[in-house]
């Protein structure tokens, strides 16, 4: 019989798409920094006109994709979960007959579906029309690989954000671990500057995290830089051990409930 | 049987390292309900129905003693029970929040794989029955309590369970819409399709749905019984008010007869008795025989006086 996932995509697009306003401020705020940054990062390259492979259309592509691509990953998650866990709602959701991580990974892709449409889409219209713009030579396959690696960027940011949420069932609130992530978040994956930019050392240490592949990875993707099979795999690679072990520490954190009442 | 529990216990651990003590939550509880029961679950705060809830339900997982719930093992079944019971917490909701009504009940549809026409028939039959058509479309964010306890009965139904668990599901609700719900869960549980186990602190829902009443306190259960039966041993005096043609001075002497009370300088007289000594009937006529009767009325305790004696009998 039919598989409800799906049906959850498309209840966590809905779930967006009923805060119009909400999406509208959130686009106004990210095109904003958008235009900060961009001008102090064309500062930069207009001093020798390339840095670490970056010209102006490229650093300009590099903003405006992040700007949406925040949206669309939730680089700083809402802790939904945590509060379920915080109010004991989450027993609700444990005894359904689903699998929790999947429906909640089902989703959080709807989610990113609007903010595609909504976050994303606008402000590369808007960078692209004003300022210089370096788009993908090759179109069509750079296209199908960004979309790729974009929802492999999403499944590795929900599961580090699934990982946060359910620190809550030990520490009761995890606002304390979900800072520290938001704060360290956006240098790390790659907001701030282009981790091209970083010392070959620092970059080698940023790859054995998952950090990169939640926003850098995509960036990549787009403007067509090197090496994008290994890219991928790291994306790859992430998604499959961060959601095992999500698995695994949701059957821990279930346990615990189970065993001690919460 | 749809529940069966023996010597059902939890404790929990509670205070800091060091200082922990055990708290007893559920002391040995025996409960069975058997298929189409309607069973109220009664007892202070505290007294440990929330938690014999939990470990019905999968989310606890008792201390000692056995328990099946739908020939289940809750916790290792959990995902498994969650296809055969509907719960209904008065205070947590099931539903999407964000999302009008119909969605959310889309949703559960897919999550307990439901046929679409199956589907659709019973939901019309909540949405005539419990009149959710006006706001069907409305986020449930927008509803008022009233209108999202019924969207929660109906969400607790549509996969049609064997057993719906309700945990206080008339909190806060206002009196129309009381009556309204339990109208409804009287209905379906007539219908024979479903178990009702009810917790609640109002005492109307109880006399209004369920046959049987387990009442519990400390972690252990005083009494389970039919209502009829915990009225006539825990309720005391039965009243026989009788109203006479002409004022008369009280009525002393009936046989079977613990106490009266005078109203309207004697044209009004409450006789208190207990079935145990004599009947009603026999009353009605004992009077009859004196006096000229104008009218009578038997008034039955009220189920709290039933449970207020029930506490203090256990506690002296």
């Amino acid at each position: 019989m039919l598989s409800p996932y799906p049906l959850l995509v498309r209840a966590g697009y809905r779930r967006r798409s009923v805060y119009l306003t909400a999406s509208l401020a959130g686009l106004f705020t990210n095109t904003v920094f958008g235009l900060l940054r961009v001008a102090v990062l064309l500062a930069v390259v207009a001093q020798t006109g390339s840095t670490a492979g970056y010209d102006a259309g490229a650093v300009s592509a590099f903003v405006w994709l992040g700007q949406g691509l925040i949206a669309v990953v939730m680089l700083w998650g809402d802790g939904e979960l945590s509060e379920r866990v915080r109010s004991g709602d989450i027993a609700i959701d444990l005894s359904r007959p689903w699998d929790l991580q999947l429906a909640l990974l089902a989703g959080d892709l709807g989610r990113a579906g609007h903010a595609v449409l909504f976050r994303l889409a606008p402000p590369v219209a808007f960078g692209a029309l004003v300022l210089p713009f370096r788009w993908p030579t090759d179109p069509v396959p750079t296209i199908l690989l960004f979309t790729a690696s974009t929802v492999l960027a999403v499944v590795v940011s929900f599961a580090l954000r699934f990982l946060l949420d359910l620190s809550t069932f030990w520490l009761l609130d995890s606002r304390g671990v979900r800072s520290v992530y938001n704060g360290l978040g956006g240098v790390l994956a790659g907001l701030t500057v282009p981790l091209a930019f970083f010392p070959d050392a620092l970059r080698g240490l940023l790859y054995a995290t998952p950090f990169p592949a939640i926003l850098q990875t995509p960036i990549d993707v787009f403007t067509e830089r090197d090496g994008l099979a290994a890219l991928l795999a790291h994306q790859l690679l992430w998604a499959v051990a961060l959601l095992a072990l999500g698995r695994l520490v949701l059957a821990r954190a279930t346990r615990k409930l189970v065993v001690q009442g919460g | 049987m749809i529940v069966e529990t023996h010597g059902l216990r939890r404790e929990f651990r509670i205070g800091r390292i060091g200082r922990r003590r055990t708290v007893v939550a559920v002391d040995g509880i025996d409960l069975t309900v058997a298929h189409g029961e309607a069973v109220g679950f009664l007892g202070p705060n505290g007294a440990g129905k929330s938690t014999t809830i939990k470990m019905l339900t999968g989310i606890l997982v008792p201390t000692a003693g056995t328990l099946r719930v739908c020939d289940l093992d809750p916790v290792r079944s959990r995902r498994e029970l969650a296809r055969r019971i509907g719960v209904v917490f008065g205070q947590r909701s099931q539903l999407w929040w964000d999302l009008p009504l119909r969605e959310s009940f889309a949703l559960l549809r897919a999550i307990h794989r439901v046929e679409p026409a199956v589907h659709r028939e019973r939901l019309d039959r909540c949405v005539d029955v419990l009149g959710l058509a006006e706001f069907l479309d409305v986020p449930v964010r927008q509803l008022s309590l009233g209108q999202r306890m019924r969207g929660e009965v109906t969400a607790a139904l549509l996969h049609a369970p064997d057993l719906l668990v309700l945990d206080e599901p008339t909190v806060g609700l206002d009196l129309v819409s009381k009556e309204r719900l339990r109208l409804f869960l009287q209905e379906v549980n007539a219908a024979g399709e479903v178990t009702v186990l009810l917790t609640t602190h109002d005492l109307a829902d109880v006399e209004r749905l369920c046959r049987r009443v387990v009442v519990i306190d400390h972690g252990t259960v005083v009494a389970d019984d039919s209502l009829a039966v915990l009225r006539t041993t825990f309720g005391g005096a039965r009243e026989l008010v009788v109203e006479l043609t002409a004022p008369t001075p009280a009525l002393t002497g009936l046989p079977g007869v613990r106490g009266v009370a005078v109203e309207a300088d004697g044209l009004r007289q409450r006789l208190a008795f207990s079935p145990a000594d004599t009947t009603a009937a026999a009353l009605i006529a004992a009077v009859a025989a004196r006096v000229d009767l104008r009218d009578v009325t038997v008034v039955e305790p009220s189920i709290e006086d039933v449970i207020r004696t029930l506490y203090a009998t256990r506690t002296t």
